[in-house]
């Protein structure tokens, strides 16, 4: 059997715009990836235990809520406290360009999507970032 | 590297490594289970499945509940399947059983069918094993009774539960045969929607016309509601007598030497398979054989007995 | 005209052997929805339309051509902004600030834990305290929301859907202490549960216990609130999470139905509640398509209402209807062509004939409006009301072979449509087995596949793009004192009042809920005595359970 890449899709925060996640999961499937979602209202907590019991090379946020900010380095702080940094972090949502610079340089996320990235661009950023060995 | 060291610990990290590793096929596989075997032997293995839309999720959910109220450790396998266009699978099951996300004692681990033959029911068997040492005490395996290798997922559960809804009742005809007979509990869910006496006097019926459960284990129906709690306390001890009784009878023990032979074979031959193509490749192919046959130079019976001949009995005694 | 019809038919025959030798440009010819379009109509597009029984007059059956019969002449639709602030206090000056100014209708949003029913000082509330509306936890904070206000004099619109009766209540309430009967306020919960299962996602209890809420409501305003609107049927958010105008418009009419058809299982009569029932839409960017399905909405609605539920008040077979323009239309990228989609979207609604209206501002797609953008949003709909002569003459495109043919089509594809819901056993029965989740999933998805093949084009998304852009954006910061003085006032409110009778009320609460009886004076009882929502929802979620969603994707 083939390895396949592994990709948590996680919702966090009170809100139900689920709208791009579940497109982008179905996406990822059609990419031929193995996608775990986990529903609304995720907690970090919540979402990182997933991510490791799931063993999963990727986790996918979906912020629209304007929490990224703390979302995202919650997410790394309790990936690294769990010794599975090497799962790489990515999110999509409304964030802004400052914001994204932030996050990425901080090390918080491995890339961002922000509104108007086609699917194709995700799926390839997954493909060229995640080792198939 | 994987420690098995770490997987008997409890290490989560390890544990979902492992089972990947063995999904995967990967590298070292067999010997890494060779040590986890002894480790192992000590779970009550659930196996769930039914139509979808049955409420498999929601179930696994109480049950959870259920085993953690009892104390004991679980570990969910909740199959999905795998788009046979793309190869990827969404899988969702998790999201009815993310408030035990946090639990220490629950392991939940999402599967794709991965369209392989017979390759998920493999996985399956040793992702058990790996929950098994893990420590869990109850694994509950879900997934769609659909495809055949989901059903063959079944022969690796000690007690497997067959979920049905009241609306299933009329067309119980209909229901693909195989996922009846390997019910050990029939439930029907979601019968707090009403109507249940329907299904479940045809259910009955089709035990009442079955001599296989004359004398033995009679698959009991049990009614239950995820929503209001119907019926779960029932299903539960019911799970538990029939752990007991299929103990008592021997036939756990029958069944599980029954996976074991079937275990020790299928690697056998995945050795012999392997062990040929190798001789194949080192005596120049099998390329000139498939042009003599495809010319009818050759037949294939007289030629299969060759090959068995040449490489089994003639070699055996030097290169065995 | 119909005496014609056999030379149109073969002057049309003339032209399309004409018109068959030009090139069309390469694109499929179809609404944002996906709906085929022909490339003319005429009058045989049409030749079946009666008009006395399909479109008639405004302001009578069937009310296609709209609600009222002197339309925008005699008033025009209300501007309503919806925005939310952080605290009571801040919400209070501002509504004040706004009554001063000659509004008279007050919106309020509310943050994600006071609309999922937890407290400001659940763990869940973590971070979310005040950000997108304001907190309310108790009486005490809907005291101060309308501290000064008097609800007699305010109509107040309150964007709740789960925990409405209990909002609701703690409003009721506000009123007594200010010596205001209830039979004296008026306003709207939005109290719309079946689209949070359907696309909204904000839901807390299971469906069928939700649905007893709301008949709960329908039966104790017609009794004690007689002048509030008890529900705000929405379609908005169904076409938010990607569906088809079709679908918005179908199965935001089956929730309808069913409301009415819990109300009436419930013995009211459908005149005691049908007349406060309203609607809420999405406008998006197909100009037409938004057009047809508005009037198609009004027609689909009275006629139901009078031949099926046989309504006999008039009022009761009225479809009125807030409209928002589409959050889901605007990009990120250059984010001022936003301000000229909000505007097409807001005339569409006019052109509609809806009651009230909120244009966007240009910058929500990126982070919370700044001041200027909500101006701008608001002289949209002001340069349409006064400049463009939209509202000088009702239902102007009414007659229009094409827009009369869509509003046809509208209607019959909504139709099949509740086909398909009766056959599966009704909204509730077809939610259970996903099937509005998973046809909204769908259209979403292709909605997204057509953009990323550049089959729909989306200027500055995937055409006319701007490669130097940089997006300068405020960032509104959230003052992180708000939500830490929010959990203190929340503790220091149960640490003082009088937590014998709060536990009294919740156990006769609890013990009604497992019975059958009318649940809102028991809420009300609660919340008098200063239960929080959270507490009051942990209170039904013991006897109700909790919703848990479906994988759909």
């Amino acid at each position: 059997m083939a390895r396949r890449i592994r990709v948590l899709v996680a919702k966090p925060g009170l809100d139900g715009h689920d709208r791009g996640a579940r497109v982008i999961a179905r996406a990822l499937r059609d990419a031929g990836m193995e996608v775990v979602y986990t529903g609304l209202h995720q907690t970090p907590e919540q979402i990182v235990e997933a991510a490791i019991q799931e063993d999963v090379d990727v986790v996918g946020l979906s912020i629209l809520s304007g929490a990224h900010m703390t979302l995202f380095p919650r997410v790394c702080e309790l990936l690294k406290q769990n010794g599975a940094e090497d799962i790489m972090v990515m999110g999509g949502g409304t964030i802004p360009e400052a914001d994204v610079k932030a996050l990425k340089e901080g090390g918080w996320a491995a890339e961002l999507f922000t509104p108007g990235t086609t699917i194709e661009t995700i799926v390839d950023w997954i493909n060229a970032n995640v080792k198939v060995d | 590297m994987l420690e098995v060291s770490k997987l008997i610990q409890g290490d989560k990290r390890t544990t979902a490594k492992i089972i990947s590793l063995i999904e995967n096929e990967g590298e070292g596989k067999r010997e890494l289970l060779s040590k986890i075997y002894p480790h192992t032997g000590n779970a009550h293995v659930i196996g769930i499945t039914g139509s979808p839309g049955a409420g498999k999720s929601s179930l696994t959910d109480v049950l959870i509940k259920q085993a953690r109220n009892n104390e004991l450790k679980v570990g969910v396998i909740a199959v999905d399947p795998t788009s046979p266009i793309s190869g990827g699978a969404l899988l969702g099951d998790r999201i009815r059983m993310q408030e035990h996300a946090l639990d220490k004692n629950v392991f939940i681990r999402s599967m794709g069918t991965r369209g392989c033959l017979g390759g998920l029911a493999r996985a399956t068997k040793d992702v058990v094993k790996v929950l098994d040492a893990y420590g869990c005490n109850i694994i509950i395996i879900e997934t769609v009774g659909v495809g055949q290798s989901e059903l063959d997922i079944m022969h690796y559960a000690d007690t497997t539960l067959v979920v049905l809804t009241p609306g299933a009742g009329d067309h119980i005809q209909t229901i693909k045969a195989g996922i009846m007979e390997i019910a050990d509990i029939f439930v029907i869910n979601k019968s707090d929607l009403g109507n249940t006496k329907k299904i479940v006097t045809d259910i009955e019926q089709m035990l009442d016309m079955s001599p296989r459960y004359h004398g033995k284990w009679r698959p009991p129906v049990v009614e239950t509601s995820t929503l209001t709690g119907l019926g779960i306390a029932e299903l539960w001890s019911l799970m538990n007598q029939h752990l007991e009784t299929s103990r008592a009878s021997g036939e756990l023990r029958v069944n599980l030497r029954e996976r074991l032979k079937a275990e020790v074979m299928e690697m056998v031959e995945e050795n012999l398979s392997k062990y040929l193509w190798d001789l194949f490749a080192q005596n120049g192919g099998i390329e000139q054989v498939l042009d003599d046959l495809a010319d009818r130079k050759l037949d294939p019976y007289t030629e299969a007995n060759r090959i068995f001949q040449k490489f089994f009995i003639e070699r055996g005694n030097d290169n065995v | 005209m119909s005496e014609k019809f056999d030379e149109i038919k073969a002057a049309k025959e003339n032209w399309q052997a004409e018109r068959s030798k030009r090139k069309d440009r390469d694109i499929k010819f179809e609404t944002v929805s996906g709906m085929q379009l022909n490339d003319l109509y005429t009058p045989e597009d049409v030749k079946n339309l009666d008009y006395m029984n399909d479109l008639g007059f405004p302001g009578e059956y069937p009310f296609t051509r709209g609600v009222q019969h002197n339309m925008y002449r005699g008033r025009l639709w209300t501007m309503r902004q919806f925005a939310g602030f952080a605290t009571a206090e801040e919400s209070n000056l501002r509504y004040k600030f706004l009554l001063e100014k000659g509004q008279t209708g007050l919106s309020v949003a509310f943050d994600m834990p006071t609309i999922m029913g937890y407290d400001s000082d659940h763990p869940r509330s973590y971070g979310e305290v005040g950000r997108v509306g304001v907190a309310i936890d108790s009486l005490a904070d809907m005291e101060t929301l309308f501290n000064g206000i008097p609800l007699d004099k305010v109509s107040t619109s309150m964007t709740t859907n789960a925990p409405a009766s209990i909002l609701w209540c703690m409003y009721i309430a506000t009123g007594e202490k200010q010596g205001v009967s209830s039979e004296k306020l008026t306003g709207t919960i939005q109290n719309d549960i079946l689209k949070e299962y359907i696309a909204q996602k904000s839901w807390i209890f299971p469906p069928e216990p939700s649905m007893r809420l709301i008949t709960n409501i329908f039966e104790y305003a017609s009794k004690k609130v007689p002048k509030w609107n008890t529900v705000s049927i929405s379609g908005y958010h169904i076409r938010e999470a990607g569906s088809t105008a079709v679908q918005e418009l179908a199965f935001t009419l089956a929730d309808g139905f069913a409301y009415v058809e819990a109300g009436m299982a419930a013995g009211l009569d459908v005149d005691d509640f049908a007349p406060r029932l309203s609607f809420f839409f999405n406008s998006h960017i197909d100009f037409f398509e938004e057009i047809a399905k508005y009037r198609a909405a009004r027609r689909i609605w009275a006629r139901r209402m009078k031949e099926k539920y046989g309504a006999k008040n008039p009022k009761s077979w009225l479809l009125r209807f807030h409209t928002q323009t589409a959050g889901c239309s605007l990009t990120a990228q250059q984010p001022e062509n936003n301000i000229v989609r909000t505007a097409y979207e807001a005339l569409a609604a006019v052109l509609g004939g809806t009651q009230s209206l909120h244009t966007n501002s240009m910058d929500e797609v990126l982070a919370l409006p700044t001041e200027k953008a909500v101006q701008i949003a608001l002289r949209t709909q002001q340069i349409i009301a006064y400049e463009t002569g939209a509202a000088n003459v009702i239902d102007p495109l009414a007659g229009s072979y094409f827009v009369e043919a869509l509003t046809n089509k509208m209607e019959e594809e909504a139709e099949r449509y509740f086909e398909e819901i009766d056959r599966r056993g009704g909204v509730l029965a077809a939610i259970d087995q996903n099937f509005f989740q998973q046809e909204i999933a769908d259209a979403a998805y292709q909605y997204q596949r057509a953009i990323d093949k550049k089959q729909r084009i989306q200027v500055g998304v995937n055409e006319f793009v701007d490669p130097d852009e940089n997006l300068e954006i405020e960032i509104l910061t959230i003052d992180p004192e708000i939500e830490r003085k929010q959990v203190e006032n929340v503790r220091k409110l149960r640490r003082e009042r009088n937590n014998l009778v709060v536990q009294d009320n919740l156990d006769a609460l609890k013990k009604a809920a497992q019975g059958t009886e009318n649940l809102i004076p028991h809420i009300l009882e609660c919340v008098r005595s200063y239960a929080t929502e959270g507490e009051i929802v942990q209170t039904l979620r013991e006897v109700f359970g909790e919703y848990k969603e479906k994988p759909t994707f």
